[in-house]
């Protein structure tokens, strides 16, 4: 035990044999004594550490219970002292952890807290809302642009309206046309809306009849001719054949009179392939030439009623005839594939004569005669013309 | 999250206890099992994998104070209460750079501000010992550390730095003390 703890000891012991004021003028005569502060701090961490005995720490807190200043400068130093514990107890807590983390295999550390995302969504998570937003500007900068520039305006020549009509008559017409493509075959009753649309058709015989394609005039309410010249007669329906896609018109306006003399023919054996061949059409208010070869001896997807014939034909040419070379008419136009290049299909001509022949007598005022002289085998390709489109026909249909 | 999830409020419990009795192995085991977690809460939110690290060990000391300072009961599960911490001190030091950004949240979160705000008087009190201790020099530092936080006897540091007697020892480590507590009080 140091040498001042015993001296304490010994003040304490004469001051329980004292009276009060005795012990705290002993008291300050012991500070005096102790020279310094040195001796009380020593006992104080003695104290707090635990080293005195039972009775000595009795003593000390005795001590401390009759002087308040000291008690004071106890607890200052108490409290300073944990101050220094508790940091040393920090700093070696810190190093554990260090400790800790070092033995850390990071690899997988990071494996378990960064979930493995596939890039791109993550990025997508990230910049979702960027894109959406750069999105919308691209939007709005074209569409401003386009509107800008006139785009959608539409008040430029008539031109371009004209375009337009025509563009919707086509699009019809290119419905109607693959529909047929679709069950060329088959008698549908699906029912194509009614509106306005023109084919082609030519003169059967010179009594007033006309041959054009079924699907041109299904549905229609009423029928119409217009020549070349101008001249428009009224016709009814007299025969369908779905199956063929041919039907078969007769002029019924009291202003008319006879074709006169056809100048073609029906080809009545098949046609060869490569054989120069040309129709005569209404794909728009005029007659259209146009001119191709023989391409196949079937039709769409192996169809043997048709022909394939290389001519650039469009919505409008349906129902024209296609002639050969001499002036016989070796088919009707009816359809053409769309997505393929200069494939048009041609029903065939015996087919057309077949059909002819079908018709029941009772709808007939008069049998058709079907021309068998041919007025254009020795002339050119325009003199056939001239004398051929005065029998082509466009066919307005309502 | 669900490779993170694979313990239980008993493990929890084990763990409160291990710290209490001042077992290294639940200190590990906790380390290990929440680190991830406040890994991808930094590292998702703009901070690397360092920043991780002081987040979390800052927590950790948080939670050790909160079970080592008395009667502790547990409120909630470890990992909420350390997420919410940590979330708590990132979003302090996000703020500090001057980042405002919100943290995504993938986990529930406690209100922590009164512990996060202790820790941080506490801290401050430790720099200001830290600083203290620093500009104290040799051998005082050593021997007030000796004495105070490794316990050693007046007898083991006179052998240690070879004073005569415990004696002068004793004024050595007064002295010590004395210009500590000048220091440390300013």
């Amino acid at each position: 035990m140091p040498a001042t703890v015993k001296e304490t000891v010994f003040w304490l012991i004469i001051k329980k044999n004292m009276p009060t004021g005795w012990w705290v003028r002993l008291k300050r005569a012991n500070f005096i004594l102790m020279k310094s502060e040195r001796d009380f701090i020593d006992w104080a961490d003695a104290y707090l550490k635990g080293l005195l005995s039972d009775q000595e720490s009795k003593a000390f807190e005795d001590y401390l219970i009759n002087d308040n200043e000291a008690y004071e400068k106890y607890l200052a130093h108490q409290n300073f002292i944990e101050g220094i514990t508790l940091y040393g107890k920090r700093v070696d807590l810190q190093n554990e952890l260090n400790r800790i983390h070092a033995g850390l295999n990071m690899e997988e550390v990071i494996e378990l807290a960064i979930p493995k995302e596939p890039l791109v969504i993550r990025l997508w998570n990230k910049y979702k809302i960027n894109s959406l937003v750069a999105a919308c500007v691209a939007l709005i900068a074209v569409f401003s642009t386009l509107w800008l520039t006139g785009f959608y305006s539409q008040d430029d020549a008539s031109q371009y309206i004209a375009l337009r009509r025509d563009m919707n008559n086509i699009r019809q017409n290119v419905r109607a046309q693959n529909a047929l493509i679709k069950d060329i075959n088959k008698n549908h009753n699906g029912a194509i809306m009614p509106s306005h649309y023109g084919a082609t058709g030519f003169a059967l015989s010179s009594d007033g009849y006309v041959m054009t394609t079924y699907h041109v005039i299904k549905d229609a309410d009423s029928v119409y001719l217009q020549n070349n010249a101008g001249s428009s007669y009224k016709v009814k329906v007299v025969y369908t054949d779905p199956a063929y896609d041919i039907a078969v018109l007769k002029i019924i306006d009291d202003d008319f009179k006879s074709f006169g003399n056809l100048p073609y023919t029906f080809k009545q054996s098949a046609a060869d392939i490569g054989e120069d061949v040309y129709t005569i059409g209404f794909p728009r208010e005029e007659a259209v030439y146009g001119r191709g070869y023989l391409s196949s001896n079937t039709g769409y997807s192996g169809d043997t009623v048709a022909y394939q014939v290389s001519i650039p034909v469009n919505p409008g040419n349906s129902g024209g005839p296609v002639l050969d070379n001499r002036g016989n008419i070796i088919g009707v136009i009816n359809s053409k594939q769309t997505e393929t290049d200069g494939a048009a299909f041609a029903i065939k001509s015996n087919y057309v004569l077949k059909a002819i022949a079908a018709i029941p007598e009772e709808s007939l005022d008069k049998k058709i005669v079907v021309n068998k002289k041919n007025m254009l085998g020795n002339l050119s390709r325009t003199e056939q013309i001239k004398r051929v489109q005065d029998y082509i026909y466009m066919i307005k249909v309502y | 999250m669900s490779k993170e999830n694979n313990y239980t409020l008993s493990n929890d419990e084990e763990i409160v206890a291990g710290i209490q009795k001042g077992e290294t192995c639940a200190m590990e085991s906790l380390y290990k099992t929440h680190f991830p977690m406040i890994m991808r809460l930094v590292v998702n939110n703009g901070g690397d994998i360092d920043d991780a690290k002081d987040i979390f060990q800052e927590a950790i000391i948080i939670l050790y104070d909160k079970i080592t300072a008395g009667p502790f009961e547990l409120s909630s599960k470890l990992k909420t209460y350390l997420y919410s911490v940590g979330r708590n001190l990132w979003f302090k030091k996000l703020t500090k750079k001057g980042i405002y950004s919100n943290i995504d949240d993938f986990e529930d979160k406690l209100l922590v501000d009164d512990d996060v705000e202790l820790h941080k008087e506490r801290d401050k009190q430790f720099t200001l010992m830290e600083e203290a201790l620093k500009q104290l020099g040799e051998p005082c530092q050593t021997i007030i550390k000796d004495f105070y936080i490794r316990n050693l006897s007046m007898q083991e540091i006179c052998e240690k730095f070879g004073y005569t007697n415990t004696d002068s020892a004793k004024n050595q480590k007064y002295k010590c003390l004395q210009r500590l507590k000048k220091l440390f009080f300013g």
